[in-house]
């Protein structure tokens, strides 16, 4: 069984100017130890995703439903607030793109970290204090010990980052999501950030859902992707299979648009055209045709329906992309 | 080809004078760039790259070094002579919609550009524009639309066109397509190739971003620290960086292609970058560096030619590692 069912999920929210559709119907599973990517540009409902399953989209104006959205058995949209609070931090973690925003700026960062462990844990000062140091060592802040009276305005963007996985993963979650996590940091730290992922989720088998708008990231860290646009996902598979046979029109409009550092991208890049899709009033077809470069006649009369490729790979999309046989 | 725009020994250092821990953000930066072609300058937060840029237009004012722009050296400029001067440097930025005054729609914020210099006064203005904005891809209705009515996208293409308005020869483009959508990115790249090949303009080409620079650059200057650690042309310096510096960052860079991601040799750097105001001692990357020495504190690197346009700073590199 899968840790992690998603069925139908919809996030509404009310504005003024009507409804807006941020997240359309999104199925997916997540296994245990699986890294799943979550790709999309802004707004296509890959943060709002996230927010939904961890139960913190306000209500009023946001408004979640699905057919199931379930954890490890729980139904998490039946959880009254109470027990979502206690889910969040000990069942499910998330870490965020701005460190500084998600730490309390007037609190120890050892606080911080005791907090949450003294929060889910029942252990006293003590223990607490011993497990902080274990954590942030863990997480390859140096002289561990020392840190703890720190606050986070004394660390750099990379330290903080590391103490918010440190205080996400402090009561060993099930469900990780790190939502555009190493997108403000500098390359370098960031292929630490992700190298400590890989380890430290491989070591506890905690699931993860990464979110990023980078493409290279999610190619190096996750086992399975799923792409968004305008709320829904398009396309979804695993990492090989997706990367060499892109097979949705938007998939092929990101690879084509991002330039690569190994000199193997196209000469020129091809942008996709046009202008981001309306969430208040969505196309009853294809939410990419009008910016579409490899759309068929058939786009215009009826919307996508979902094929399915080997290694459970698939796209909503008409247009015959994928070329057979196996990946190269 | 003579080079339009020539650095040598650039410093840019923050502090009050006299004290003692001034930031050198910007130490002994030397580089020229050729008429049409663009240098790129890449490195990390803090490395001093868009210090670099904004000390070439004496934006912030350089501590020492020379800048000869077109055979005249900047420096020695009066504010007057500066200001024609900037009519051939143009800069923009990264968050175009910050640098556009919100009060102001389009055609007025093109047209500002046009006034200051005295071009196209009287009737030509209205028509010289519309050819502008058409130049840069923004539908001439949207003259009279305000900024922030704009996408990320048409507001950076906004300011690419106040920058040409004034005809310059020279644009330090500082991170202009890092808040962008990579959809939206790769538009306003290909719009800037297409005008340097159109109108023959020399960029500095700025960015965090290693692929984009490869991208756009025939040259790509490394900074760490305050200094140019290695310098070639774009191709030979992403097939064989020699540099340690440079090798971990390119390294750290992620491909879209999980096959040859997996088959790159990863240098994870250890540790954050060291305090500006008080870099280490020899060779600033000292402390990350995987392969440093003792003799490493001691000594400053200078620069060993590794190809007819292509140096680094290390000493390693002369013991033949």
């Amino acid at each position: 069984m899968p840790l992690l069912t998603v069925r139908n999920l919809r996030t509404r929210f009310a504005t003024d100017r009507g409804t807006v559709n941020a997240v359309n119907g999104v199925s997916f599973d997540l296994e245990e130890g699986e890294i799943l990517g979550l790709v999309g540009e802004s707004g296509s409902g890959k943060s709002v995703t996230a927010l939904s399953i961890m139960r913190l989209v306000p209500d009023p104006p946001g408004r979640v439903t699905a057919d199931a959205m379930t954890l490890d058995g729980t139904d998490l949209l039946r959880l009254s607030e109470t027990e979502v609070r206690e889910f969040r931090g000990a069942r499910m973690a998330m870490v965020f793109q701005d460190p500084m925003r998600s730490l309390n700026p007037v609190l120890t960062i050892g606080r911080q970290l005791t907090e949450v462990l003294r929060r889910h844990q029942k252990i006293d000062g003590m223990a607490a204090r011993t497990r902080a140091i274990e954590l942030l060592e863990m997480v390859g802040i140096p002289s561990a010990e020392k840190r703890l009276t720190a606050y986070p305005h004394q660390f750099s963007g990379g330290m903080r980052q590391r103490v918010m996985i440190a205080i996400a993963l402090s009561c060993n979650p099930r469900l990780l999501i790190a939502d555009e996590a190493t997108t403000a940091l500098d390359v370098t730290i960031q292929a630490q950030i992700i190298d400590l992922v890989k380890r430290l989720t491989r070591e506890r088998g905690t699931s993860v859902i990464w979110i990023s708008h980078d493409l290279g990231v999610v190619a190096g860290l996750c086992d399975r992707v799923n792409v968004m646009y305008a709320g829904n996902i398009v396309e979804s598979g695993p990492i090989r299979e997706l990367f060499h046979r892109p097979s949705h029109g938007y998939t092929l409009g990101l690879m084509r648009s991002t330039p690569r550092i190994d000199g193997q991208g196209p000469r020129r890049l091809t942008p996709i055209e046009g202008m981001p899709p309306n969430l208040i009033d969505p196309n009853p077809l294809c939410p990419f045709l009008p910016r579409c470069r490899v759309s068929v006649g058939d786009c215009r009369v009826r919307p996508p329906v979902r094929r399915d490729f080997d290694g459970g790979h698939w796209a909503a999309c008409l247009a015959d992309l994928a070329p057979p046989g196996p990946p190269r | 080809m003579s080079a339009l725009l020539e650095v040598d020994d650039l410093a840019v250092h923050f502090g009050a004078p006299g004290a003692r821990d001034k930031v050198k953000a910007v130490d002994g930066v030397t580089f020229s760039v050729e008429r049409g072609r663009t240098l790129g300058l890449v490195g990390e937060s803090g490395c001093g790259k868009s210090t670099t840029g904004y000390a070439l237009l004496r934006l912030i004012e350089p501590t020492s070094g020379q800048v000869v722009f077109n055979g005249v050296d900047l420096r020695a400029l009066d504010t007057r002579g500066l200001r024609r001067m900037r009519r051939k440097l143009q800069i923009i930025f990264q968050d175009a919609h910050a640098s556009l005054n919100p009060r102001m729609p389009i055609g007025d914020l093109v047209g500002e550009a046009l006034d200051i210099h005295d071009l196209y006064p009287g009737a030509a203005r209205a028509g010289r524009i519309r050819e502008l904005m058409d130049m840069v891809g923004l539908a001439s209705h949207l003259v009279e639309r305000y900024p922030h009515e704009l996408s990320g996208g048409q507001a950076q293409r906004v300011a690419i066109c106040r920058a040409l308005a004034v005809e310059p020869e020279l644009i330090v483009c500082d991170e202009p397509v890092s808040a962008l959508d990579v959809s939206i990115q790769a538009q306003i790249i290909n719009l800037l190739q297409d005008l340097q090949e159109r109108l023959g303009l020399t960029y500095i080409f700025i960015s965090h971003d290693l692929s984009v620079v490869r991208h756009m650059s025939d040259r790509v200057a490394v900074m760490y620290l305050g200094r140019i650690v290695e310098m070639a042309g774009k191709d030979e310096i992403y097939a064989s960086p020699a540099h340690p510096y440079t090798k971990a960052l390119m390294s750290a860079v992620p491909i879209a292609d999980p096959d040859a991601d997996a088959q790159r040799q990863r240098v994870i750097l250890v540790g954050d970058l060291p305090n500006p105001a008080d870099p280490p001692s020899g060779c600033r990357f000292r402390t990350r560096c995987p392969i440093a020495i003792a003799r490493c504190a001691e000594i400053d690197p200078i620069q060993q030619p590794l190809g007819p346009q292509h140096w680094a700073k290390c000493i390693r590199l002369a013991e033949g590692t």
